[in-house]
């Protein structure tokens, strides 16, 4: 009972502290990437900013315009961050932090980023707005489109662990770099995970909408995609649910692929080396965004299912083929 | 895209693009339709920021029209004060002396310059990526401020004169263009050419988007960065000069690819060349006055006076009439970006919304000047 409450508070507290400040990690990586200062007026170097923008959100009016299917416009981006919170509950944080180790987590976590690509599909289709719409559409084809590889390299990884469990994948990994699975040896001899991992990779940042694939809100053309009409905390919810995001994708990369706890040079693993992971990884994630321009929908499609798909099948059947030798 | 695509007629909406939108930048309105997201037929719709400029020239004096010059064209202000001064000089009969030819030329080139480098940014972000905007307004703030120094106005001047300019440019000027040129040069092989142009998505973006033919430009009067990425080589400066342009040693870039990407590079060697120009001029610069003798109340005889200048953006051509009397009788401008969006609508057909609005990023609106 309190084990559980112990792991209620404290992933709904590390959900809320990402989601709000990783928007000011964002900007302020952004802000140094463009040569600014960012956020720097609320708190020392800006650390309030989030704080001040929850406010300012939660202070404004939810408009709904007219002609919205009003119970679905609501309910939206409450489900774009239900998921994301509830999908920290099968993460493995260390040996022994980890709310829930289930035997199918990595396949309930997939069911659940499914469920938020519902919540940008409702909200757009709610919204009644064309840009909403196609912003909708776009999203829903890109996801589709990015899980199929997405699942070829885990099937990778659940091939060499033999386990759909995230503890159990994490577990299988430890004791060094050598052990993670990204440079995979099996008996001595190398496999192909680093393909698994650049292709998985590829595919997470296509999975949060995030640029150089953030179609759903391609400013210059949909003006805000699915979130043009939400304004107040609609939008935040919105905005949260896509760190949120990057927050599980991130963890998934790095249990799936960095060993998760693991440290890489034999010193005591812990939590702490798989939080400078994740972040490590979402750093990369802002990095790419503000560097890039964004791609085409089209172009996109075309990476996924003429590049990444027979890639990552042709991955799977090396790397069954290679386990099976070795 | 270069597949052809099979456009369905009557199962279209219509998306209304403007004329607040992140994309048109200002007000233009474009009257989409749509099937899915292919565009069936694009209207631009023009008229959200019109004020009457030529009407207004015929209530005012000559020289009370020139700060309306800049208000229309405000990325290359300069270019259309320099068009203005060259009609009414013609008119007027009014000598320029070397010098003020001289600086003229320094200042135009310098803003367009800066009309281009605004161009990139904003072509960069319709495109989403942001990042490049700071850093060509880094540059860009460089020559307002050289700028500012001798027009006293940072966006919309007013620094041509009939007969000169305003104020002459002094050592610091000279200097600091210098200076700009040299960090422009540094910067424009490995900040913008390694880091933009040579980027992947940004070829994937615009090489092979929106083509626009030789016959096309001709028959919609298109001028201009958009007629050369065409490989039509007409550029006022050379082929009907005018100032002190054939002293120069320049070159006009063409690229006869005629789709995003060759527009694209026509801008980006522009650049080049008009820094070519100003160092010339600053190598060159003559002494003496930089405001020759123009009379206090201008009264150009009876007739019809016409002169071309080249902007940023295309050629730009002055009609005016006069009857003698102190005010133009009639003033006619002829605007390049009219021209260059008219291309739009045929152009869009069968494109792909995010393609469309890449291919507009590269004509490189600016609205005002079109809605004078």
């Amino acid at each position: 009972m309190w084990h559980a409450l112990f792991y209620l508070v404290g992933i709904m507290a590390f959900a809320g502290v990402n989601a709000a400040w990783l928007g000011w990690c964002e900007r302020k990586g952004a802000a140094r990437i463009q040569r600014r200062i960012g956020p720097c007026e609320a708190g020392y170097a800006g650390l309030l900013q989030p704080l001040a923008d929850g406010l300012k959100l939660m202070s404004k009016q939810l408009l709904v315009p007219q002609g919205v299917d009003g119970i679905i416009f609501r309910v939206a981006p409450v489900l774009a961050m239900i998921p994301a919170i509830t999908s920290m509950a099968v993460i493995p944080f260390s040996e022994n932090i980890g709310a829930r180790a289930m035997e199918l987590s990595v396949l309930l976590l997939f069911a659940l980023a499914s469920i938020g690509m519902i919540a940008i599909l409702l909200g757009g289709w709610a919204s009644g707005n064309k840009y909403a719409i196609i912003s909708a559409a776009r999203s829903v084809s890109q996801n589709l489109a990015y899980e199929i590889p997405m699942l070829l390299t885990v099937i990778t990884v659940v091939l060499i662990s033999g386990s759909m469990n995230l503890r159990e994948i994490a577990l299988d990994q430890q004791g060094g770099f050598w052990h993670w699975n990204i440079f995979r040896l099996e008996n001595g001899h190398f496999l192909t995970m680093w393909v698994s991992f650049i292709i998985f990779f590829i595919c997470s940042v296509a999975e949060t909408n995030r640029a150089p694939f953030d179609m759903a809100e391609a400013e210059s053309e949909l003006v805000a995609g699915f979130m043009t009409e939400y304004g107040s905390m609609g939008f935040g919810l919105f905005m949260m649910g896509e760190y949120l995001n990057i927050v599980v994708g991130a963890c998934l990369t790095a249990t799936l692929f960095l060993g998760g706890w693991d440290c890489p040079f034999g010193l005591t693993p812990g939590i702490w080396w798989f939080l400078l992971k994740i972040y490590v990884l979402i750093f990369t994630f802002i990095w790419i965004r503000w560097t890039y321009p964004r791609t085409q929908i089209y172009r996109l499609l075309n990476l996924s299912w003429k590049i990444l798909i027979p890639f990552s099948l042709a991955n799977l059947l090396v790397t069954a083929a290679l386990i099976k030798v070795f | 895209m270069t597949v052809p695509v099979h456009l369905r007629h009557d199962e279209t909406f219509v998306l209304n693009l403007g004329p607040q939108h992140p994309a048109t930048h200002g007000v233009l309105r474009v009257k989409l339709t749509m099937d899915g997201e292919y565009i069936v037929k694009a209207e631009p719709v023009l008229g959200y920021i019109h004020r009457m400029h030529e009407k207004l020239a015929e209530g005012g004096t000559f020289a009370q029209f020139m700060p309306n010059t800049a208000r229309m064209d405000y990325l290359h202000a300069l270019a259309f004060n320099h068009g203005w001064a060259l009609v009414v000089e013609k008119a007027a009969g009014i000598e320029v002396p070397e010098r003020a030819e001289y600086i003229r030329v320094i200042t135009v080139e310098l803003n367009r310059i800066a009309s281009h480098l605004l161009w990139w940014a904003a072509f960069l972000l319709d495109l989403g990526g942001f990042t490049p905007l700071l850093y060509a307004f880094d540059d860009r703030e460089k020559i307002i401020d050289l700028l500012e120094r001798v027009t006293g106005s940072r966006l919309t001047y007013c620094y041509m004169r009939f007969g000169g300019v305003y104020n002459d440019i002094d050592d610091e000027f000279i200097a600091g263009t210098r200076d700009f040129i040299k960090r422009l040069r540094g910067r424009m092989p490995r900040l913008y050419h390694d880091l933009v142009t040579h980027n992947i998505i940004l070829i994937k973006r615009i090489k092979d988007i929106g083509f626009i033919s030789a016959e096309q430009c001709r028959r919609y009067g298109a001028t201009g960065p958009v007629a050369r990425g065409s490989g039509i080589s007409y550029d006022i400066r050379k082929n009907e000069p005018y100032s002190v342009y054939p002293e120069f040693d320049f070159d006009i870039p063409v690229f006869a690819e005629g789709d995003s990407m060759a527009r694209y590079m026509v801008r980006m060697h522009e650049m080049e060349q008009s820094m070519r120009i100003i160092e010339q001029a600053l190598d060159k610069l003559p002494g003496g006055p930089v405001m020759g003798k123009a009379p206090k109340v201008l009264k150009p005889g009876a007739g019809y006076y016409y002169s071309a200048v080249e902007t940023a953006r295309g050629s730009l051509g002055h009609r005016l009439v006069c009857n003698g009397d102190k005010n133009p009788y009639k003033l006619k401008l002829r605007s390049p970006t009219f021209s260059n969006l008219s291309l739009f609508g045929e152009v869009a057909e069968g494109m792909l919304l995010a393609d469309a609005l890449a291919f507009m990023g590269s004509l490189d609106l600016v609205i005002p000047e079109i809605d004078r």
